[in-house]
């Protein structure tokens, strides 16, 4: 067992999810199960192999660095849950 | 009116004036209309398709030139983003997300007169191998409606397979197009890593993502795939070799050397009617003049982790964007910032989804970063390498498209284990960034599709392509 219930916890945190009691016992059954699959990986000798990490064998090319893609301040704010035709807004940061 | 099976049908009777874009339009909402009960569309975009195939009926009948798609009419899976058109990922924290651009596969094919007939049913963030996991309800499996369609592009099989579009538009991060094209009795082609833009499709593995083909047909797939493969600005991972004339070039032309897993053909998961259906296929290729020989893969057993490990990293970071702010659902029960976050993402994801962010977060979180993120990279590596080599000596290699044939409506989404492994024949493509296709190879005596698979060298769509079409005739 290497999830336990104070790292589901830590992983709600970080992941800004919460559990109810139920939902957070199933997961932690689930993501133990998983884990017990990922650990086969542990038989795989993978001393000294450089993690794949990039999947194109081409360089990247960085396109010129100019303004492309603009789109105005209503369209921008034309998806907001909350919006004042300026701004996005949220409920308070700070009380 | 049958349903035209292929674009060169359709273009030869809109040549002959037997058919009009309307006519065509017309006849494949009546069979949306009369499909309703599989729960394919999210949304049918009929008034739109309408007013396009009039456009085009007129262009015809003043004898102008019409666009290379002209008369294709496809659906489009909710991850692929269609300017000034909803795009949900099938998920409630998207709900009423309007998409501010079309992405570049889309842009391209409406630039050849393509028409769009609506957007499809998936699972959650493409997280599925079912399509049960979307908050929209199971999409069916025309083929028996008791039965799931495959995942996550099962809206697009079943759009293709009960013959309400021509093809359809799906995206394929560990077989999303070619399980459900297998368990569907339709042709699912994944492209190379790179091959088409990613601009505008919803992330979710980053480096394994790929918009993919769902049709009836080689001939449909190759012309959809060269008109939308190529570079773009948008995407620095599109790649920029050249994009070759597919769907022009549509054989193969010489004896065909394939490869098969022993481990595959006897893995214990298999189901006796898939592998007596492999064999047939594998004897039928020889009977062509095709060498079909058994090769070692000892990294089998390897391929799920890698991938589960890696992709669900990849979603933890990519869906961390969704915090209720500047689009999508917000939470009513939140009284500051950190709650709207928090309750907003916990309201909007469904349980698939946060299963696999928490799993993602954790494999990235310090401490167990090494042991298994970089451990699954380092695995990426070699089972890259070793699929590469056999691809040195071989031009394709021969897979089932999945262990077994779909199953009953709610009868996995609980075990994600057993889900999971359903993956293990078609993620070694992602993991690898090689094309890869699934083809229809009759059906089960349970009376449902079954599926074969072949992936290919990178790049090799046209031989993947050009093979199956020779096979088939």
């Amino acid at each position: 067992m290497v999830i336990t219930e104070n790292l589901v916890l830590k992983l709600e945190q970080l992941t800004r999810l919460e559990l109810s009691p139920e939902e957070r016992e199933h997961i932690l059954e689930d993501l133990n199960k998983i884990l017990g699959m990922v650990d086969q990986l542990n038989g795989l000798d993978t001393q000294g192999v450089e993690p794949l990490t990039y999947l194109n064998d081409e360089p990247i090319v960085l396109r010129p660095d100019e303004v492309q893609g603009e789109i105005d301040r209503e369209a921008a704010l034309s998806n907001a849950p909350d919006a004042d035709g300026v701004h996005f807004r949220t409920p308070k940061v700070i009380e | 009116m049958q349903t035209p099976q292929s674009l060169s049908a359709i273009q030869q009777a809109l040549s002959a004036g037997t058919l009009s874009c309307t006519d065509l339009v017309e006849h494949y909402l009546d069979r949306i209309e009369t499909t309703r009960h599989l729960n394919i569309y999210i949304e049918v975009f009929a008034e739109e398709a309408r007013r396009k195939a009039r456009e085009l009926d007129q262009k015809r009948q003043a004898g102008e030139s019409t666009g290379r798609l002209a008369g294709m009419v496809l659906s489009i899976k909710d991850v692929i983003c269609y300017k000034d058109h909803l795009v949900t990922a099938g998920s409630h924290i998207l709900s009423g997300y309007r998409s501010l651009f079309s992405s570049t596969a889309v842009e391209r094919i409406l630039a050849e007169d393509a028409i769009i007939i609506g957007r499809v049913n998936c699972d959650e963030f493409a997280m599925g191998s079912t399509t049960e996991t979307s908050c929209y309800g199971p999409t069916r499996n025309a083929a028996d409606p008791d039965y799931i369609p495959g995942g996550s592009s099962g809206g697009s099989a079943v759009a293709v397979q009960a013959e309400t579009c021509l093809a359809s538009l799906g995206s394929d991060t560990g077989g999303s197009v070619r399980q459900p094209a297998a368990f569907c009795g339709v042709i699912g082609l994944k492209p190379t890593y790179g091959r088409i833009s990613r601009h505008g499709l919803l992330a979710y593995g980053s480096s394994f993502d790929q918009i993919g083909i769902l049709s009836h047909n080689t001939h449909d797939a190759a012309l959809l795939l060269e008109i939308m493969a190529g570079p773009d600005d948008y995407d620095g991972t599109a790649s920029r070799k050249p994009v070759p004339a597919y769907s022009e070039q549509l054989s193969f032309g010489r004896p065909a050397r394939l490869a098969y897993f022993r481990e595959a053909m006897e893995h214990p998961g298999l189901d006796p009617g898939i592998k007596a259906a492999c064999e047939a296929w594998i004897e039928q290729a020889r009977a062509q003049g095709h060498t079909v020989e058994p090769v070692e893969f000892p990294l089998l057993e390897y391929i799920i982790p890698t991938y589960y490990v890696l992709t669900t990293a990849e979603a933890s970071s990519n869906l961390s964007r969704y915090d209720g702010i500047r689009y999508g659902y917000r939470s009513p029960n939140a009284r500051n910032l950190l709650e709207t976050y928090t309750r907003s993402r916990t309201e909007g994801f469904g349980a698939e989804v946060k299963r696999r962010i928490m799993l993602g977060a954790f494999v990235l979180s310090a401490g167990y970063y090494d042991a298994y993120y970089g451990k699954a990279q380092q695995a990426r590596r070699l089972i890259r390498d070793a699929t590469m080599k056999i691809l040195d000596h071989y031009d394709f290699i021969f897979l089932p498209a999945a262990p077994g044939t779909a199953w009953r409506l709610n009868e996995t989404v609980d075990d994600p284990l057993a889900m999971y492994l359903a993956d293990i024949f078609t993620v070694q493509a992602n993991l690898a960034g090689i094309p890869a296709i699934a083809l229809p190879a009759g059906v089960h005596e349970n009376g449902l599709p079954i599926g074969i698979q072949l992936m290919g060298k990178p790049f090799a769509e046209g031989e993947l392509l050009g093979f199956a079409e020779e096979l088939r005739s």
